[in-house]
């Protein structure tokens, strides 16, 4: 057997694959076997890199090269150049936005200089269906470490961590797991919440397309801990491939005998099965993902009982998200003193989110808990798209709130997010620029919670709609004063009332939007303007005389010959005729059309 | 027995562990409104979803308000009913159910019963905040012979939903759709007709709304009575008098039995005569059958289908029919009595008064809704004329009666018109749970026996449990007996019997809870459970007073038979008093 010289490292996951990574590594391999390289070069295809906005990456070992937006036609080059000559090929490398050098390294790329990856440890490094890449970055090395241990033992080391729940309330871990082992039942169940459902958001599914064994092994430490033996992972169905990975890691755990009977000649068996949902946001709330595995509706019931107490067929079962579960096999391997000493005072580790909007770097990213807002939108996320102002960022997804400017410094926790009006929710994390309208955005948020509302509860099922209607009416100018007094009564009373944590949280994108933009909110109201000129109705295109050349152009595109005006005259728009559909302005060729 | 002690609106109370914050409220007085709860206690069943949010409290140190019907007491809890920031949740929370509401209460089926429109009134509600273009969750109607569906009136209570799956276990009703269009349908948002229902009407009982109603049909009772050509004759079932007074303003419990009779002979029916008659023809025919039935098994005859079941109960004749296809020929062949005596007037009366079976028209007064469905079977029909015409519930009589300008509470006591009006103690107990088979045992013992009764209660088949057991000494036979009410229950004693757990000889059963007197044909009663019990007392009330008991002893019946029908089981009797069974297994 030849002696392998180099590593390519493809990035596998659902974005770099939607831009033909799968493609690329067919033609990789095509170069390799043409230059008779295929015995000591491997192309590996791994989970996500994080950095979406520059995928599809490729990165070569051992020289740490970080090969940027690459297409399949790019492969001879990379081959030849690189492989075979040494040589770089620079113009696949990131670009310094401010020096614009080029960065070799990708620990040199300001977008992962200051993460710190936990969760996401083994994605991009490992080809997630092949469990001894795993077993060889340590894997289930800390299951053989906790079945040396009394479950209580193992549990009291969660516990010290002070690992909180990643999916959104920040409940400990260890104390849930605590109460999970209490219970005494002839049957439990160790669940793992893969229901993610922000808009935007991919932490959970990045984690398992390219670290599904991480998962699986921290379930089978939970089921020891609390005495469960069976596991259920609840995935929505529109993660094929995440799905696809699970069951290989699954399949191939049981052939090496570390899920089954018995495992690692321990008295203790665990294994996993499957349950797949059909993407209701709902089912992430936990008694409603227990009803929906039973086949019943995708509901939530009151609490208590907590699923702790009675459960997936009304058996004491622990919940946990799978970025929660990630952070598992690392507090054991390297000890709860070290996971402690990362982040804040009451949020331990890191956090991942998933940074999108209008900013530079967007992609998947780790950070330690209490790196502030700034640094991730500016430093790892490289600030805002276009040189714009920013405006507003929104985290915890459709059910946190828009925090601002005066936020920027505010180190990133559970508690801190909170008392600013937000919350970390399972990691979204959307950035806004001075061109959105946060009416419009409340709004945004608004038709998702109205969509995914499951009906149950009066105050989620009416509530949402009708501020969702009343946000409609101030985007549309009919909203008064009184519509905003109704807007903030509504929200605080489906706060206080609702049932579950989608309706409670549901009015915190309207509440925080009102608290922090009410101008822009009065702006609306009053003046009947969209400051940010998104809200079509209140738009309104006029032609700068000084700048219109009278080139027609405008008025021969315009659909209802609102336009008129002689050649080379400056010509004027027909308020009563426009229908703001904006073509003038995409039209002329010498800006002479403002929106007002 | 672990106490908590907390304060409600600076009231202490003290309460047993796992007690509701709403309970312990009650318990020292303070109602505090709520609208999806449900709790019938005395037959254990309770509708608490926690989905209406009305019936919220602040309690000292939590985050948001509480849902007080399903939030537990502990000790030292701090909980205000009305605070500004508790009133206002329940007026918004309020005025969003309305602003999804249809207002079209003064037309609305349920005005003046509707549990929506008062609390809307209790809580103050003046006025909804409107936003243009508000959309409203709108659905296809659906109407069945028994029941309406109007579900843009429904508010997701989800009480049908408990009723029909948890306790009925008929599985016809669940939520569909999510969010703002959630709501309550058979599957697929099918017709009811298309679903396993069973017209128990259960749905209808507990409806706090004008979503699910009965199908009206007191204008048809009008016009045929207005009809000259038509001779009109009503029965009135044995659960309504002991409940038609509440829509009176009556005591729940109070007998109307006269007065009932006087106010349907001024409505104008030619002849006002009692099921109770035919209740007692129905024990002739079925206990013969039971004895029949005994005999056979004594005498070693191994084909012979034990336990017979009661047929009495048309929800429970659908109920077996749809989910026990392979049973159809366990229950006994007669007919329920709303229908042996429409048989019965149809050809004896009919004859009697010279009067064409087209031109009677026999009008039954039921505390039921499936009655409606039953009178609409083929079976049940002569050359497309039925036995009975019309079905209407207690709710329909009483407005009836109203619509008459009939003053209820002034009317004198009147007696039924012979020779269908005629009754025993033992046709009265048929409208409760365990009534069917006491009627049974009275007479088919001293048939049996040859023995006369000395003690003609037997308590211990009386009760309001969902299953019940005993065991008749007939002079040194064993009969065990079953009785189970609401479907769910029959559900489980039958699969016990399937299953060998039991080992009957006769089984009752009735679909509603606490029988006939629960029906859904009788005055609403929003959630309490004790106007049922005070019905079901007022009922073995009646039969202690009536001078005959035993059906066998009716004068009357016992005319019947020797004027018209022979003896029982003969084959008039089979041809106009039993029936047979369809396989109507869905899904």
């Amino acid at each position: 057997m030849a002696q392998i010289k180099m590593h390519l490292l493809v990035c596998g996951g659902t974005g770099c694959r939607a831009s033909e990574s799968k493609r690329l590594v067919d033609e990789l391999n095509a170069q390799l076997k043409a230059n008779n390289l295929d015995e000591e070069v491997k192309v590996i295809i791994t989970g996500c890199f994080g950095f979406c906005e520059k995928g599809p990456i490729v990165k070569v070992i051992p020289d740490n090269t970080f090969y940027t937006k690459v297409k399949p036609e790019d492969a001879e080059e990379i081959v030849e150049e690189h492989v075979l000559k040494g040589r770089k090929v620079t113009r696949l490398l990131y670009e310094n936005p401010e020096t614009k050098e080029h960065v070799s390294d990708s620990k040199h790329m300001g977008f992962y200089q200051k993460q710190v990856r936990i969760a996401l440890r083994n994605c991009g490094f490992i080809d997630p269906e092949n469990i001894e890449e795993y077993i060889v970055r340590d894997g289930y090395a800390a299951l053989g470490k906790v079945l040396s241990m009394t479950p209580a033992e193992a549990i009291d080391i969660v516990k010290k961590s002070g690992l909180r729940g990643r999916g959104g309330a920040g409940f400990p871990t260890g104390l849930k797991w605590e109460i999970a082992s209490k219970n005494k039942a002839d049957q439990k169940y160790v669940v793992c919440n893969a229901d993610e459902g922000d808009p935007g958001a991919f932490m959970d599914r990045s984690i398992l397309e390219g670290d599904p064994n991480s998962i699986v092994e921290a379930m089978a430490i939970c089921g020891y801990c609390i005495g469960a033996t069976k596991g259920l992972i609840y995935i929505r169905a529109e993660y094929p491939l995440a799905i696809k990975r699970l069951q290989v890691a699954i399949g191939q755990a049981r052939e090496f005998g570390l899920l089954g009977p018995k495992i690692l000649g321990s008295d203790f068996d665990f294994d996993i099965e499957l349950r797949y949902g059909a993407g209701a946001f709902v089912c992430g709330e936990e008694t409603a993902l227990i009803h929906s595995m039973e086949g019943k509706r995708g509901e939530p019931t009151i609490k208590p009982p907590f699923p702790a107490e009675a459960g997936y067929l009304g058996k004491p079962s622990n919940v946990n998200n799978v970025e929660t579960f990630a952070n598992i096999p690392a507090i054991f391997l390297k000890g709860w003193e070290w996971f402690s000493s990362i982040g804040t005072e009451k949020s331990k580790g890191t956090k991942v989110f998933a940074l999108a909007g209008k900013i530079n770097n967007v992609g998947l990213i780790e950070v330690p808990m209490g790196t502030t807002l700034r640094e991730v939108i500016f430093e790892i996320g490289g600030g805002i798209k276009g040189g714009k102002k920013f405006k507003a960022v929104q985290t915890g997804g459709p059910s946190g709130g828009c925090l601002t400017e005066q936020h920027l410094d505010t180190p990133i926790d559970y508690d801190n997010l909170v008392a600013a009006g937000s919350m970390m929710g399972s990691g979204g994390m959307i950035v806004m620029d001075e061109d959105d309208c946060m009416v419009s955005v409340a709004k945004f948020y608004l038709d998702f919670i109205v969509e995914e509302s499951c009906g149950k509860c009066a105050p989620c099922r009416i509530g949402n709609k009708r501020m969702h209607e009343t946000l409609e009416k101030i985007c549309q100018g009919k909203g008064t004063m009184e519509d905003l007094d109704y807007l903030d009564n509504l929200s605080k009373v489906i706060k206080d009332t609702a049932l579950c944590g989608l309706g409670q949280t549901s009015p915190n994108p309207v509440l925080s939007t009102m608290q922090y933009f009410r101008d822009e909110y009065l702006a609306h109201v009053v003046d009947k303007k969209c400051p940010a000129g998104r809200c079509k109705a209140l738009r309104s295109y006029v032609i700068n005389a000084d700048k219109c050349m009278g080139c027609t152009l405008c008025a021969k595109n315009c659909p209802t010959s609102a336009i008129t005006g002689d050649k080379k005259v400056p010509h004027v728009i027909d308020q009563s005729k426009c229908i703001k559909c904006g073509t003038c302005y995409e039209k002329c060729k010498f800006g002479a059309i403002e929106i007002r | 027995m672990e106490l908590i002690k907390l304060t409600i609106d600076n009231t202490p109370v003290e309460v047993e562990k796992g007690t509701t914050i709403y309970q312990a409220a009650k318990k020292i007085g303070i109602k505090i409104p709520a609208l999806c709860y449900m709790n019938l206690e005395h037959l254990g069943i309770e509708n608490r979803p926690g989905g209406c949010r009305i019936c919220v409290v602040e309690v000292a140190g939590r985050r948001n308000l509480a849902p007080s019907c399903s939030t537990s007491v502990m000790e030292g809890m701090v909980v205000k009913t009305n605070t500004p920031k508790v009133l206002n949740a329940r007026k918004t929370v309020m005025e969003l159910i309305l602003s999804d509401h249809p207002k079209d209460c003064l037309i609305c089926p349920s005005n003046g019963k509707c549990e929506l429109q008062s609390l809307a009134a209790t809580l103050g509600v003046r006025e909804i905040h409107s936003v243009e273009n508000a959309a409203m969750s709108t659905y296809r109607k659906d109407a069945s012979p028994s029941l309406k569906r109007d579900m843009d009136k429904c508010i997701m209570c989800r009480r049908c939903e408990t009723m029909c799956n948890e306790v009925q276990t008929v599985g016809a009703l669940s939520a569909v759709n999510r969010g703002f269009m959630a709501v309550v349908a058979p599957a697929f948002e099918q017709d009811l007709v298309k679903s396993p229902c069973t017209f128990c009407g259960q749905c209808v009982a507990v409806c706090p709304t004008g979503a699910l109603t009965e199908v009206d049909d007191t204008n048809k009772i009008i016009r045929a009575l207005a009809d000259p050509s038509k001779t009109v004759v009503v029965q009135t079932a044995p659960a309504v008098r002991a409940a038609l007074g509440e829509e009176f303003g009556l005591e729940p419990g109070t007998r109307v039995t006269g007065k009932m009779a006087a106010a349907l002979r001024r409505l104008g029916f030619a002849k006002v005569f009692d099921t109770d008659f035919a209740a007692d023809l129905t024990i002739m025919e079925e206990g013969t059958e039971l004895l029949d039935r005994i005999s056979k098994f004594l005498k070693g005859d191994k084909s012979v289908k034990l336990p017979i079941l009661t047929s009495c109960c048309p929800a429970w004749v659908n109920f077996f029919e749809t989910n026990y296809p392979d049973m159809l020929d366990v229950p006994s062949s007669a007919k329920s009595p709303q229908q042996m005596f429409g048989a019965i007037a149809k050809t004896y009366f009919a004859g009697k008064m010279n009067v064409k079976r087209e031109d009677l028209v026999v009008v039954s007064v039921m505390p039921c809704l499936a009655k409606k469905f039953e009178c609409q079977r083929d079976e049940f029909k002569v050359n497309g004329n039925p036995d009975v015409d019309y079905s209407i519930s207690t709710r329909e009589l009483a407005h009836l009666i109203k619509m008459a300008n009939i003053d209820f509470a002034s009317l004198p006591e009147e007696d039924f018109d012979q020779p269908l009006g005629e009754s025993t103690g033992a046709a009265v107990i048929f409208g409760t749970t365990g009534g069917v088979i006491e009627a049974a045992v009275r007479t088919a013992y001293e048939i049996f026996t040859g023995n006369k009764l000395n003690k003609i209660d037997f308590k211990e088949l009386r009760g309001l449990e969902g299953i019940r057991t005993a065991s008749i000494d007939f002079n040194g036979t064993m009969i065990n007996i079953g009785i189970a009410h609401q479907l769910g229950n029959a559900r489980k004693l039958l699969d016990g019997v399937r299953s060998g757990m039991y080992n009957f000889h006769a089984i009752e059963i009735m679909a509603c809870p606490g029988g006939c007197v629960g029906g859904a044909g009788q005055p609403y009663h929003h959630g309490d459970s004790s106007i049922i019990e005070a019905r079901h007392k007022a009922l073995y009330k009646e039969d202690e007073e009536k001078t005959i008991r035993k059906s066998h002893e009716n004068p009357y019946i016992i005319k019947l038979y020797e004027e018209f029908l022979g003896k029982p089981m003969s084959e008039t009797a089979h041809h106009l008093l039993h029936t047979h069974y369809f396989d109507k297994h869905k899904v």
